[in-house]
């Protein structure tokens, strides 16, 4: 099954084609690689798949009715190669880098937790100021993509696979060839790391970041 | 009854596949008693939405060329 085929490249964007230049897109390069390489932690891999996709963003620029951004146009026949990739790919991630980056975990835990498994008070998730208003700014994804940054290799991968790309978890266990409960800490893992560094940066006001 | 670390492993896990009844059960009534919880679990959406909004590219990112006019 060819996710990044025509169909899905032109899906939801009827009206008069629109066009789209290859500067434009070029501009888009940079970010482009930044996402590839985040998860496909290859370089190589990583500028290949973003250079076909510009090339197939040119070849059917005009089905772009500049409905979405072209950004998010250029994003979505980026993401759908990167899931083919992944799926024809055998297992990448070798279980021993998982394994290895879980081994802070029990201390990271207890620094969050005490001895009850209650919150210490200085680790208690605080209520997010506007979220949704905040999706709107710069500073709220500048946090956004640095925490994410910071999430261990092979952790913010599992992560990427799960959010980013959207395979059911079944899949990424069957694929990196992990059991379904390491497959769910992996994820709390990450999940557990993200929120806590979100809130260094961003949710709480004062800027005192942890992460 | 349920403690936090276990909320915030269900809370997680909740994000990838459906709960068992008696999993709900125990993690609303955990909620309805504690703040913190109930604020890690409305982030887990908030981390669910922004991550959605990532995927498609529709991040506010500092590119020039994207800002608007001021």
């Amino acid at each position: 099954m060819n996710r990044s085929a025509e169909v899905s490249e032109s899906s939801g964007l009827p009206g008069a084609a629109a066009g789209i230049s290859a500067e434009a897109l070029i501009s888009l390069r940079a970010d482009m690689i930044r996402f590839a390489q985040l998860q496909l932690r290859n370089a190589e891999t990583a500028e290949d798949l973003v250079q076909e996709s510009i090339e197939a963003a040119l070849r059917h620029s005009s089905t772009f009715a500049g409905q979405s951004t072209l950004k998010t146009w250029v994003f979505a026949i980026l993401r759908n190669r990167i899931i083919d990739h992944l799926r024809t790919a055998k297992r990448t991630v070798p279980m021993s880098s998982l394994v290895d980056e879980g081994e802070d975990w029990q201390e990271r835990l207890e620094t969050l937790f005490n001895e009850m498994g209650g919150w210490r008070d200085d680790a208690r998730p605080v209520a997010w100021p506007n979220p949704e208003e905040s999706m709107q700014t710069q500073q709220f994804w500048g946090v956004f993509e640095a925490c994410l940054d910071h999430l261990p290799t092979n952790t913010g991968r599992v992560f990427m696979m799960r959010e980013f790309l959207g395979f059911e978890s079944d899949e990424i266990c069957a694929q990196l060839g992990i059991s379904t409960s390491n497959c769910h800490v992996i994820l709390h893992r990450a999940r557990l790391k993200l929120r806590g560094c979100m809130e260094s940066g961003w949710g709480r006001r004062p800027v005192e970041a942890k992460c | 009854m349920l403690s936090c670390k276990e909320v915030t492993e269900i809370c997680s896990r909740e994000q990838d596949m459906p709960l068992a009844l008696r999993e709900k059960m125990g993690l609303h009534t955990h909620l309805m008693m504690c703040t913190g919880c109930s604020n890690f679990r409305k982030q887990m959406a908030v981390l669910r939405q922004a991550m959605k909004f990532y995927a498609e590219g529709k991040a506010v990112t500092a590119d020039p060329d994207e800002r608007p006019l001021e």
